[in-house]
């Protein structure tokens, strides 16, 4: 084998020039001219400033936003990650408990309407999925509506706007993009019903 | 299970399915006699590569100078990765300042990366910059494949040669994988991925003012050029740690399609290949036959078991249409996570869209038992297939003692040694899950890794053994396997689930390659037609799958019982 060592360093060193050099310059090279932004990251910007990606989700609270899918990373796109509980494991659901009693806290009348969304209560694989199925969008709509003075129409309008179909009509799932709901609905003229206070105050 | 779901299923496997003679013809032409297709362009770099490395690519080796050859490169790959591991701090390239990694980390990763593993117990986006993720990894996800391939062809020589003591040249089979093969479709897909999204750059990671006054630091890095490969080359080790789950590694249903196909268009194409190699191409697609009826069976059962929604979340008020969401992206849904899990666990991937560790338990069953059969159902780039070959040489070896025949295939006899040699592989599987597995449950430092409490802990221990010793790499990600033991043993076994299987497969190609064909007779047993493919089946689940079948009742079996009545594990694991 000692005498294998020879063209075997030759082999690693040339290789190593062609797939771990040449090969992801010559595709950043050709991404950048080609498709800049999302070689970039697909980074979202408002007056100036980076607020975001269009691929990555972020945490939203606030009652007049929509909220995305529960993250066991908290947001972090640093460090992505899930739950990685298994179908009993008591974490998980005290887990799904507690988000269920924050959910019917949050949209007071969420409890007359039903069993909750799966997704909205399950954290993602990611901890950084940017989507809502169009069902679990408008499951917050009242909530938003009412934090906003705004009619539901106007929300069940937008998020058919902005729903995705499936790929060719075929491949994935239909969604929704939160971060670009949210964006839309902060460049919404404001309108402060009685007695509420404006959102994101 | 729907029926959007149904028809992607469908759709993909029709796909698949229609690549493969593509992909077989083309690869037939890389590794046969004869010029290739892209010969004018990279005929020249490719000569140029023998005269700097000193290889005369007109010499054939012996199977022993053509597993030193192999064994000297995987060597040096793997101690000049661990030395990349180890001294990152110190390179360039690296914008958010990540620190050398541990030893036994480093350790575990170099030998992962070069096993064709891929098997991660570092999250990429925070232990690794982009010159080691580049100059390291992905430089090690090309010629693993590679090298998995050029075993295979060996093999196939040694059907296809008579009277010879040469299986090929280890450095051309390296060298025309690498660039006929897998460097132009690696080019193509990155570019794919960056348009549909997937960042390519060497940017610092950017600080994003979020709507609501937070502050959000998102990753970045040269992704595209890596997942591309990592999908190719049955490789699977995720840019982020989330893997393909993450919407920068794979951010549409378009690249999830795409790199749902590549998980295992390869090892579909080489069944063509081997067909066409060893010149009667219903030889290589009765193995697809034989490969496609087990993807479809676990296709149905994880499909069918995640589309339920958990008891439990029902119970506690959440809508029972919408399957087992926990750990899975919405623009994929239940049916793309399914076949995803069940395609990358068959071919020996292990890169993951959905965390098999949510799965519900027969859902996540199905990508262990993949595993523990040894990745044959297509399998990893060459992996996956002369893995099946061994499977096949005990099929023949059964049908022959049923007979009362020396048993051949193609018009080789199979005899003691080859047979012998086989089985060492076949019990390389069992030795490295249940063996290794059994040592960690029996070891309290090592058992401590367990994250959940009840069976669902066995399944977590059983499935990262199962990955290790089948060079799958996919995880149940809750088991906390970056520890000095886990790092150590399953670095353990993926080097033997790599070479306690590529050495006998060259071992059986050497002797084949100097044996004589018979023409075929009368008393020949076809192993083309339909009777064969079931033979080859029921080797397969007997021989490779029964093994398992004890460990299996006591993890995922018991766990779906339980769950079914609604019973659930709090507390720390057992």
């Amino acid at each position: 084998m000692l005498k294998e060592l020879k063209p075997a360093l030759m082999m690693l060193v040339v290789l190593t020039i062609i797939t771990g050099a040449l090969y992801p310059l010559a595709v950043s090279g050709l991404a950048w001219a080609l498709f800049p932004t999302q070689a970039h990251g697909s980074l979202v910007t408002r007056d100036g400033e980076v607020v975001g990606s269009t691929l990555i989700a972020q945490g939203f609270t606030e009652p007049g936003h929509f909220q995305p899918r529960p993250s066991a990373a908290d947001y972090k796109a640093e460090a992505s990650g899930a739950s990685n509980y298994g179908p009993t494991s008591g974490p998980l659901i005290d887990q799904v408990k507690a988000r269920i009693d924050a959910l019917r806290a949050a949209n007071p009348d969420a409890a007359a309407r039903g069993p909750i969304p799966v997704e909205l209560v399950t954290a993602s694989g990611s901890g950084l999925d940017p989507h809502l199925s169009p069902g679990a969008a408008l499951w917050q709509a009242p909530r938003i509506a009412a934090a906003r003075g705004i009619p539901e129409a106007q929300l069940r309008t937008l998020v058919s706007s902005l729903t995705e179909g499936r790929t060719l009509g075929l491949f994935g799932e239909p969604r929704v993009n939160v971060l670009a709901l949210n964006l839309a609905l902060d460049a919404l003229p404001a309108v402060v019903p009685d007695g509420a206070e404006p959102p994101g105050t | 299970m729907d029926s959007a779901g149904l028809l992607q299923i469908a759709l993909y496997l029709v796909i698949l399915t229609a690549l493969t003679p593509v992909l077989g013809g083309y690869m037939a032409r890389v590794f046969g006699a004869g010029p290739a297709p892209l010969d004018r362009v990279l005929g020249p770099v490719e000569r140029g590569l023998y005269r700097l490395c000193g290889v005369d690519p007109a010499r054939e080796q012996h199977w022993t100078h053509y597993a030193a050859s192999l064994l000297a490169f995987n060597l040096l790959g793997l101690l000049a990765l661990y030395g990349l591991l180890r001294l990152q701090h110190g390179l360039p390239l690296n914008p958010a300042d990540m620190s050398a990694v541990a030893p036994d980390l480093a350790f575990n990763t170099a030998v992962s990366f070069t096993t064709n593993t891929n098997w991660q117990a570092y999250s990429g986006e925070a232990a690794l910059g982009y010159l080691v993720q580049m100059t390291g990894l992905t430089v090690q996800n090309f010629v693993s494949a590679a090298t998995g391939i050029a075993v295979l062809v060996a093999l196939i020589r040694g059907f296809a040669r008579r009277g010879t003591r040469t299986v090929g040249n280890f450095w051309v089979d390296l060298v025309r994988g690498t660039l006929y093969l897998l460097l132009p479709l690696s080019i193509v897909l990155a570019l794919f991925l960056v348009w549909q999204g997937v960042p390519q750059n060497f940017d610092a990671y950017v600080t994003a003012q979020t709507l609501e006054g937070g502050q959000q630091v998102i990753a970045q890095g040269p992704a595209a050029s890596q997942i591309a490969i990592k999908q190719i080359g049955s490789n699977g080790g995720g840019f982020f740690g989330v893997n393909s789950a993450h919407p920068y590694e794979n951010p549409t249903p378009a690249t999830n399609l795409v790199e749902m196909l590549f998980l295992l268009a390869l090892a579909a194409g080489l069944t063509d290949t081997f067909g066409r190699m060893v010149g009667d191409r219903r030889q290589g697609w009765a193995i697809f036959a034989a490969m496609g009826v087990m993807l479809v069976i676990g296709i149905g059962v994880a499909t069918w078991a995640e589309s339920a929604t958990n008891p439990a979340l029902i119970a506690a008020g959440v809508d029972g249409l919408g399957g087992n969401m926990e750990g899975k992206e919405v623009r994929f849904g239940v049916a793309n996570s399914a076949l995803w899990a069940v395609a990358t666990t068959a071919a020996s991937n292990g890169s993951v869209n959905a965390m098999h560790d949510s799965f519900m338990p027969l859902g996540g069953m199905v990508p262990m038992v993949n595993m523990m059969l040894g990745e044959v159902v297509f399998g990893g780039v060459g992996a996956g297939l002369y893995g099946m070959m061994i499977f096949v040489l005990l099929a023949v070896f059964i049908a022959g003692l049923m007979v009362g025949r020396t048993p051949e295939y193609l018009g080789k006899k199979i005899e003691a040694k080859e047979i012998k040699l086989a089985m060492i592989a076949a019990l390389t599987v069992p030795f490295g899950v249940l063996g290794l597995s059994a040592l960690t449950l029996v070891v309290p430092a090592a058992a401590a890794s367990i994250q959940d409490a009840g069976p669902h802990g066995l399944s977590e221990v059983l499935y990262a053994y199962a990955s290790g010793t089948g060079n799958n790499g996919s995880a149940f990600g809750g088991f906390g396997a970056n520890t000095p033991f886990h790092n150590t043993a399953l670095a353990v076994a993926m080097l033997f689930g790599r070479f306690l299987v590529i050495l006998p497969v060259l071992a059986i190609a050497g002797t084949l390659a100097a044996k004589k064909t018979l023409p075929a007779s009368a008393g020949t047993f076809p192993t083309h037609g339909p009777l064969f493919v079931g033979l080859l089946i029921g080797v397969v689940l007997i021989v490779g799958g029964l093994t398992f079948f004890p460990a299996l009742s006591l993890g995922p079996i018991v766990e779906h019982l339980l769950m079914t009545q609604g019973i659930s594990f709090t507390g720390a694991p057992q």
